[in-house]
């Protein structure tokens, strides 16, 4: 089958969503000089909440790259060719999420202007430094593996260019979980289950991301969206979806049976305000739940609906990202286990932690980078296809095994 | 020497030679107990590199640290030129006094918390460009000048011991160069123990006669710090991470 690409047109609606998301880049990077400038007291980080709003935003945008891939590595990787012409368009979205989460990280380094520093002076034992590899590597190998979609002499390269991204975003998606996981004095940390943690919270909120991104394309250029295609994935999205919720339940089951861990559940479970609601609500309903709901009830079949369900697989995945990094901190660590502590220090006591606007705005700016880069992307190449095919997915997929 | 024989060949001549030369050696470099004509690492010269044979330690005795006694945190913030913005959650603390009281038993005691200098610092671990490292001597430092602010040092530390500098400084002391942006902590008053001095909160608590605080070398068995350890049972503070750190607590 021979897939025909377009590029979005050029119109109001293209300048307009250019001026709209340049405008909000621009309060990003407006917020992050400030913030350079002044110095993190004008944020709501402290000594003792050292990671806020950027960085939830951060590891969001870069693990939902890593899961924006899956359409692209279930065409190549995994041969259904009925993903194929959707391949381009996950492999754009993939490298623009994980640029903006890259560079809301960076901006929110005390020294941004020594990210020199840290692409040149390593300590290989840093879980950090690792990923500052996985991170440039994925955008190589993700730009190599467009080329190869875009070019016809390079195509007999996709499937082994889709193994090796696909391979490359599980060991990214497994460094960024280990970030956490190797934290050996946090309570809530020092799991080894947040590696494959991340790896399916990628798997979930990229899909999620991904669907959202190609019913806009697809309002955005008339072309009709493949039901058949959107049933699959938004299958998939709920099998995403419910390994999440089941990872969740792992570690906190874990968690409530280790006496050590019971502070730290009470606190997130049942005690802990804004964190609590944001588990119960945000992450187990809103996230994991309603999505599951939506998408498995006779409504699931339509567009909207499934949109509905991606939106808040976003919003709750947001919520449990913020949880997993704000609470994590938040909650006191034990030096002296069995002891009350108090000290000028915040020991022993919980953290309190809100969002400055200015951090907001470096993470939002942060959204708004990756899609700008989507949306002119979409307007200079031909990543976006005329149509999903005039068969039906089923038929192009038995063709392309008759044909391999 | 009973018991053993002194052999008769011509290599005994040698043999005393080399051991009379070794004792001499043996009592220039230590007269008596915790006295020393040459020191290993004392007043070392600004060229000459800090030694594995030396690792700096310190011992806080929690029996002698009166509750409600600030001096060596006020000795610290002078010396570094920790002035503090008005707003704790944000100002750096090297060292902090910990109140504790066992729920159990009711009792209560106080202790000063700081880097532990351990070594095998979780924050040396993870710090992405190696700006966190550890001195050969034992000092756990911040390489200003590659520290890139990632604050992962600060995720991984399990003393709560670092700060991150959240605002723009003024009146700095030059002997404790910081940068906004970066992180810090305790740093054994690196520029005191290099010209033989000890670290100002230790000063301080032996100025204010508490002596709750040792300062000195863990890897010289005739050094104050070696002989108290040896006399008085001390714990590492989480010691089941396995971290061995330089700062030992007594009575706690």
């Amino acid at each position: 089958m021979n897939m025909v690409y377009q590029q979005i047109d050029g119109g109001a609606r293209f300048y307009f969503a250019l001026a709209v998301l340049t405008m909000i880049m621009a309060l990003g990077a407006a917020a992050a000089h400030y913030m350079e400038l002044e110095g993190h007291h004008v944020t709501g980080m402290t000594n003792q909440v050292v990671w806020g709003v950027p960085h939830v935003f951060a590891v969001f945008l870069i693990i939902a790259a890593s899961g924006a891939l899956n359409t692209a590595s279930i065409a190549s990787v995994f041969g259904k060719a009925g993903y194929k012409p959707l391949a381009r368009l996950s492999g754009l979205l993939a490298v623009a999420l994980l640029v903006g989460g890259l560079t809301v990280l960076v901006l929110d380094l005390g020294r941004p202007d020594r990210l020199i520093v840290a692409m040149t002076t390593y300590n290989f034992k840093s879980i950090f430094a690792w990923n500052i590899f996985l991170y440039t590597g994925f955008l190589l190998i993700v730009a190599v593996y467009l080329w190869m979609m875009f070019e016809p002499r390079m195509n007999r390269y996709i499937k082994p260019g889709g193994l090796v991204a696909f391979l490359w975003r599980l060991i990214l998606t497994t460094g960024t979980g280990s970030i956490f996981g190797f934290l050996v004095a946090r309570q809530a940390y020092d799991a080894a289950i947040m590696a494959p943690m991340f790896v399916i919270m990628s798997l979930a909120f990229g899909t999620a991301m991904f669907m959202l991104i190609w019913f806009a394309a697809c309002a955005w250029t008339g072309v009709v969206v493949d039901a058949e295609l959107a049933r699959r994935l938004k299958n998939l999205l709920g099998m995403f979806i419910a390994a999440v919720l089941y990872m969740s339940l792992a570690y906190h089951l874990t968690n409530l049976y280790a006496t050590e861990h019971h502070g730290y559940e009470r606190f997130l479970l049942l005690e802990g305000g804004a964190y609590t609601a944001l588990f119960w609500f945000g992450h187990v309903l809103i996230g994991g739940v309603f999505p599951l709901l939506l998408l498995f009830s006779p409504a699931g079949r339509s567009t909207s609906t499934i949109a509905l369900a991606a939106t808040l697989v976003v919003a709750g995945g947001l919520a449990q990202v913020y949880v997993i990094i704000i609470a994590g901190q938040a909650y006191p660590m034990p030096l002296f286990p069995g002891m009350t502590e108090t000290s000028t220090f915040f020991d022993g006591v919980v953290a309190g932690y809100s969002p400055s606007l200015y951090e907001i705005g470096l993470g939002m700016g942060g959204v708004a980078l990756s899609l700008l880069i989507v949306v002119v992307a979409l307007r200079v190449l031909p990543f976006f296809p005329h149509s999903t095919g005039s068969r039906s997915t089923a038929d192009s997929e038995s063709a392309a095994a008759s044909a391999g | 020497m009973k018991g053993k024989r002194v052999p008769q060949s011509g290599g005994a001549g040698l043999a005393r030679r080399e051991f009379l030369a070794k004792a001499a050696a043996a009592t220039l470099l230590s007269l008596a107990p915790g006295i020393r004509l040459v020191d290993l690492a004392m007043a070392r010269e600004a060229d000459v590199p800090v030694s594995e044979q030396v690792r700096w330690g310190m011992l806080v005795d929690a029996t002698r640290c009166a509750e409600g006694c600030t001096d060596c945190v006020d000795a610290c913030n002078t010396e570094h030129g920790l002035n503090g913005s008005g707003r704790p959650e944000i100002d750096a603390q090297y060292i902090r006094k910990l109140d504790l009281t066992d729920p159990a038993t009711g009792r209560s005691f106080s202790l000063p918390m700081l880097c532990q200098h351990c070594e095998t610092a979780p924050c040396v671990d993870v710090c992405p460009t190696g700006a966190s490292f550890r001195r050969a001597d034992g000092i756990v430092l911040v390489d200003k000048h590659i520290c890139i602010g990632c604050r992962y040092c600060m995720m991984a530390c399990p003393y709560k011991a670092r700060s991150f500098v959240h605002e723009n400084l003024t009146d700095q002391v030059p002997s404790t160069p910081r940068g906004k942006g970066t992180v810090e902590s305790c740093n054994f008053c690196v520029h005191r123990v290099d010209r033989d001095r000890r670290p100002a909160c230790v000063e301080a608590c032996s100025g204010a006669g508490h002596d709750a605080l040792v300062f000195g070398d863990m890897n010289d068995p005739n050094s104050q710090l070696s002989r108290q350890l040896q006399e008085v049972s001390s714990r590492q503070i989480r010691a089941d991470l396995g971290l061995n750190t330089g700062v030992r607590y007594h009575g706690v």
